[in-house]
C-alpha cells in the first residue's frame, strides 16, 4: 500500500498499510543520517515551513534537520503565543505563508485541531507536529520505528503507556498506531489523568489499568509520558513528590515486565518524577534511539507529503 | 382590515382543532375558525392555504438577537426577519446583550427596535442578576412593567443555590418564570464539547453531562422550596431530562425546552473540528440524543426552542478552543422539527404544541399559542410536503454559523402572519396570495 494523502494530520485516520509504508520509507532514510555526507537531493527546490505556535526544541530541530537532509529549503517560524493574543489569526498567518508557495507546512499548536483547521480552510499540505492533546503522528511513527528496530514487529507485542494519558497527544497517536498494527496496549496513571472512558478510544486492543504493576506486567515495551504541567490548569494530583512515589517508573516495576522489555519516553524527561534516572540512562532505555529515528521518520513524511511522490530520488532509482 | 385564510387544514391543539377550516381575522385578532360550508365573510383579503397546515404562530422561547452591543452579528431587525422566514411569529430575546438587559431602559429599547422592524413579535427576557454577574438581583419588577416575559442569566448560569433561591422567590411576586441555562461551571469550566469518547479522541476539553444534570436537579429542588416556575433551557442530557420528568411527576411547576441541533446531531459531528458544531450545551453522545427523542415522544419536553446564537465568520474562523459557542437556528428549526414528524417521533399536532401552544403557556403570553376567538392573529402556515435544501447564503440572519448548510429537509414553514399581517411568504408559494384581491364569497 502507498501513502497518497495530501496531509498527515493524525494516525487515527490511517490504514495499517499506510503506516507500514511510512515506516518502510523511514527505514530507507535512516541510512542517510549515518553517512559522512548526510544529504540527498530528494526535495531539492522544495520549501518546507516549520510553523511552531508552541515552544519545542526537539521536534522543530528534528523536522528542520529532516528537511535539510532532503535538500529542501527549511524555514522556521516560531510564534510565541496563540493567534488571539498576537492579533493575527491562525488562518491569516497560514494564508500569508501559503501565498509564498511552500510545498508543505509543518504545524505545531497548543490547541487541538489547529492543523485540521488549516488543512480544511487552506491550500498547502499540512503535517501535524503535535496539536494540543490530540495527536502527534510523527512521534508515534518514530516510536514504532524504534520498536520495530528492536522487536522486529509490532504485531502481538504488549505495550504499557504510563502517566498523563489525558493530556497526551503522544499517547493518543501511539494507542491508534499500536492497536492498528496488532499490539495490545495497557494504560495506567493517576485516575484523574487516565479517565476510565479512555478504553473506548479504539475498538479493541486497549485496556485501562488501575495500577502501574498491572499495566507493566509482562510488557514488551514500557512507554513513559511526560507530566505536562502546561496543559493542566488545575491540580490533577496533589504534588510532584506524590506522583513520583506512586506513578514514577522504578526498577521494581520494570522487574514485572518481560525480561527483554524496552523503555521509551518522548522527552523531555522530568528526571526522578515520571522516570527514575537509572532507568532513563539504563541499558533498556531507547530514549536517544527515538530521537535518532525521529529524523528518519520526518524525512519519510516530508518526502511523501512535500515531494508529492515525484522527486529526483525516484528518477535516480533510490 | 379583514383576512381570510381559506381552504387550509387548521391544527390548534388548545382548541382541539385538527381538520379543514377557514381562519377569519379582523384587525389583528382572530374572529373565528369557520367550518367548511359555513358562509364566508365578504370584502376580505384572501389567502389560499389549499394543501397547507394553518397553525397558531410559532413562538421561540430562546433567541439571541445581539442588539444592543453586537450588531455586527445580528440586529433585532435582521433576527426578526430570520425568525419570520423560519416560521417564528414571536421570539423571546435573551438578555446577554451589551449592555445586558438587566434594566427597564434596555428592555424598552429592545421593544422599540422590534416595533420599528415590524416583523416578528419580540418578547425580551430580563437578566436574573445585574450584569449576569450571578450576585445581585436585577430590577425585575421594573423590567416586567417594561415588557419582559421571563428572567434568565443565559450563558452565565447563576452559580450559587443561595442567589438562585432568592431570585426564584422574588420572581414569583411578579409571576415571572425563571429560565436557567443549566451548567455547573466548576465541572464544565474550560470545556468546549461533550465529555466522552469523542472528546478523548479529539483531545478537546470536555463538559461532562453531570455538569448539566447537577444544575437541573438543583433548580428542581429549589422550585420545590420556593414554589417558583422554573423553565430549563435547551435540555441536552438524559440525566437532566430524567430530573425534569421526576419533578413533573411530583407536581412541581418545572418545564423544559430542547434545541433542534441537540436531537439532530451527536458529538461525532465534531470530528473535523468544525466550529459550527461548537455550542453550549454541547452536542451530546448518541445515548443522550436518544433520550431527547424519547422525551419528545413521551411529553417530558414541553417546547422546541432554537437557541439562535449568531456569530461572525471571523469569530467562528478561530481555532476550535477560541471560537464562540452557538449556531444560528431560526430558519432551520421547523425543517428539523418536521424530521421528527417524518420519523414518527411526534405527530403534527404535537409539533404545534411544542412550537406554539406550550411556549405561550410557559411564558404566559396572553392570547397567543392558539387561534381561539380574540387571540392575536399570529399564524404559521406549514407545508409538510415541501422538499427543500437549506442554503445559508440566502439566510436573512446577518450570521452564517450553522452546521446545516446544504441539508435537505421535508416540511417547512411557508408563510408567517404576525398581528394579521403577512410578513413572510416563501418565494415558491406565491399562489397563496394569487386570489388575494378576489371576493371570497364569490368563488
Amino acid at each position: 500500500m502507498q501513502f497518497n494523502r495530501k496531509h498527515l494530520l493524525g494516525i487515527r485516520e490511517l490504514e495499517a498499510g499506510e503506516i507500514a509504508h511510512l515506516l518502510d520509507t523511514a527505514e530507507t532514510f535512516r541510512d542517510v543520517s549515518r553517512r559522512e555526507i548526510k544529504k540527498v537531493p530528494a526535495l531539492r527546490g522544495r520549501t518546507v515551513i516549520n510553523l511552531f505556535f508552541e515552544s519545542s526544541t526537539r521536534t522543530r530541530t528534528s523536522f528542520e534537520i529532516a528537511a535539510k537532509r532532503l535538500s529542501a529549503d527549511a524555514i522556521n517560524i516560531s510564534v510565541a503565543n496563540s493567534s488571539v493574543s498576537k492579533g493575527e489569526t491562525l488562518l491569516d498567518t497560514a494564508r500569508n505563508l501559503e501565498a509564498m508557495a511552500p510545498d508543505c507546512i509543518v504545524v505545531r499548536h497548543s490547541m487541538s485541531g489547529a492543523p485540521q483547521h488549516l488543512a480544511r480552510m487552506g491550500s498547502a499540505p499540512i503535517v501535524n507536529a503535535g496539536d494540543g492533546s490530540h495527536e502527534h503522528p510523527t512521534q508515534a511513527l518514530l516510536d514504532a520505528l524504534t520498536i520495530r528496530e528492536h522487536k522486529q514487529q509490532i504485531q502481538g507485542l504488549k505495550v504499557a503507556i504510563i502517566g498523563d494519558v489525558l493530556h497526551s497527544r503522544v499517547a493518543r497517536s501511539n494507542i491508534h498506531l499500536l492497536t492498528k498494527l496488532g499490539a495490545s496496549v495497557s494504560i495506567a496513571g493517576p485516575g484523574s489523568l487516565v479517565p476510565k472512558e479512555f478504553g473506548e478510544l479504539v475498538e479493541a486492543g486497549l485496556r485501562v489499568e488501575t495500577t502501574l504493576d498491572d499495566a507493566v506486567a509482562d510488557a514488551d515495551v514500557v512507554m513513559i509520558l511526560r507530566i505536562q504541567r502546561e496543559r493542566q490548569d488545575a491540580a490533577f494530583f496533589p504534588s510532584m513528590r506524590e506522583y513520583a512515589v506512586h506513578y514514577g517508573l522504578k526498577a521494581k516495576h520494570l522487574a514485572l515486565a518481560a525480561p527483554d522489555a524496552i523503555v521509551m519516553h518522548p522527552g523531555p524527561i522530568n528526571r526522578g518524577v515520571e522516570i527514575a534516572s537509572e532507568i532513563a540512562d539504563g541499558g533498556r532505555s531507547l530514549i536517544l534511539d527515538q530521537v535518532t529515528n525521529g529524523v528518519a521518520v520526518r524525512m519519510a513524511v516530508l518526502y511523501l507529503i512535500a515531494g508529492g511522490g515525484r522527486t529526483e530520488l525516484d528518477e535516480k532509482g533510490h | 382590515m379583514k383576512l381570510l385564510i381559506a381552504n387550509g387544514y387548521v391544527v390548534d391543539p388548545v382548541q382541539g382543532i385538527n381538520t379543514g377550516r377557514d381562519l377569519f381575522i379582523e384587525d389583528g385578532r382572530v374572529t373565528a375558525v369557520l367550518e367548511r360550508g359555513q358562509e364566508r365573510p365578504t370584502d376580505v383579503e384572501l389567502l389560499d392555504a389549499t394543501g397547507l397546515i394553518v397553525a397558531p404562530g410559532f413562538i421561540d422561547l430562546h433567541t439571541h438577537l445581539r442588539e444592543p452591543g453586537a450588531e455586527y452579528k445580528e440586529t433585532i431587525a435582521s433576527g426578526a426577519a430570520a425568525a419570520v422566514a423560519g416560521g417564528w411569529a414571536s421570539v423571546c430575546a435573551m438578555p446577554n446583550t451589551d449592555p445586558v438587559n438587566d434594566n427597564a431602559a434596555v428592555t424598552r429599547f429592545i421593544i422599540e427596535q422590534a416595533q420599528r422592524a415590524q416583523l416578528a413579535n419580540v418578547f425580551p427576557v430580563g437578566a436574573v442578576t445585574k450584569g449576569l454577574g450571578g450576585k445581585e438581583l436585577s430590577e425585575m419588577g421594573e423590567m416586567k412593567a417594561a415588557g419582559i416575559v421571563a428572567i434568565s442569566d443565559d450563558g452565565h448560569p447563576v452559580p450559587t443555590g443561595g442567589v438562585m433561591r432568592r431570585a426564584m422567590e422574588y420572581a414569583r411576586g411578579f409571576d415571572l418564570p425563571v429560565v436557567d441555562h443549566c451548567q455547573d461551571m466548576s465541572l464544565s469550566a474550560g470545556g468546549v464539547m461533550h465529555e466522552g469518547r469523542w472528546s478523548l479522541i479529539l483531545g478537546l476539553r470536555g463538559m461532562p453531562a453531570a455538569a448539566e444534570d447537577m444544575h437541573v436537579v438543583r433548580d428542581c429542588v429549589l422550585s420545590e422550596l420556593t414554589g417558583s416556575r422554573v423553565h430549563i433551557a435547551h435540555v441536552s442530557t438524559s440525566g437532566a431530562l430524567e430530573a425534569v420528568r421526576r419533578a413533573k411527576a411530583n407536581g412541581l411547576p418545572v418545564t423544559c425546552e430542547v434545541a433542534p441541533h441537540h436531537w439532530t446531531l451527536a458529538d461525532d459531528a465534531l470530528e473535523e473540528y468544525d466550529t459550527n458544531t461548537k455550542m453550549s450545551p454541547p452536542l451530546r453522545s448518541r445515548n443522550h440524543v436518544n433520550a431527547l427523542l424519547e422525551g419528545l415522544r413521551d411529553g417530558t419536553i414541553d417546547a422546541i426552542a432554537t437557541d439562535h446564537a449568531p456569530h461572525h465568520a471571523d469569530e467562528k474562523g478561530l481555532e476550535f478552543d477560541e471560537a464562540p459557542f452557538g449556531i444560528v437556528g431560526l430558519e432551520t428549526a421547523v425543517g428539523l422539527a418536521f424530521d421528527l414528524v417524518n420519523q414518527g417521533v411526534i405527530d403534527i399536532e404535537r409539533l404545534v404544541s411544542l412550537c406554539a401552544a406550550n411556549p405561550a403557556r410557559i411564558f404566559g403570553l396572553k392570547d397567543r399559542g392558539s387561534l381561539a376567538p380574540n387571540a392575536h392573529a399570529d399564524v404559521t402556515i406549514l407545508d409538510p410536503a415541501c422538499e427543500w435544501t437549506f442554503d445559508v447564503s440566502r439566510s436573512k440572519s446577518k450570521s452564517r454559523n450553522t452546521p446545516f448548510d446544504g441539508r435537505s429537509m421535508t416540511g417547512a414553514a411557508v408563510a408567517t402572519i404576525v398581528g394579521g399581517r403577512l410578513v413572510y411568504l416563501h418565494p415558491d408559494y406565491s399562489r397563496i396570495t394569487d386570489s388575494k384581491t378576489r371576493n371570497a364569497s364569490a368563488k
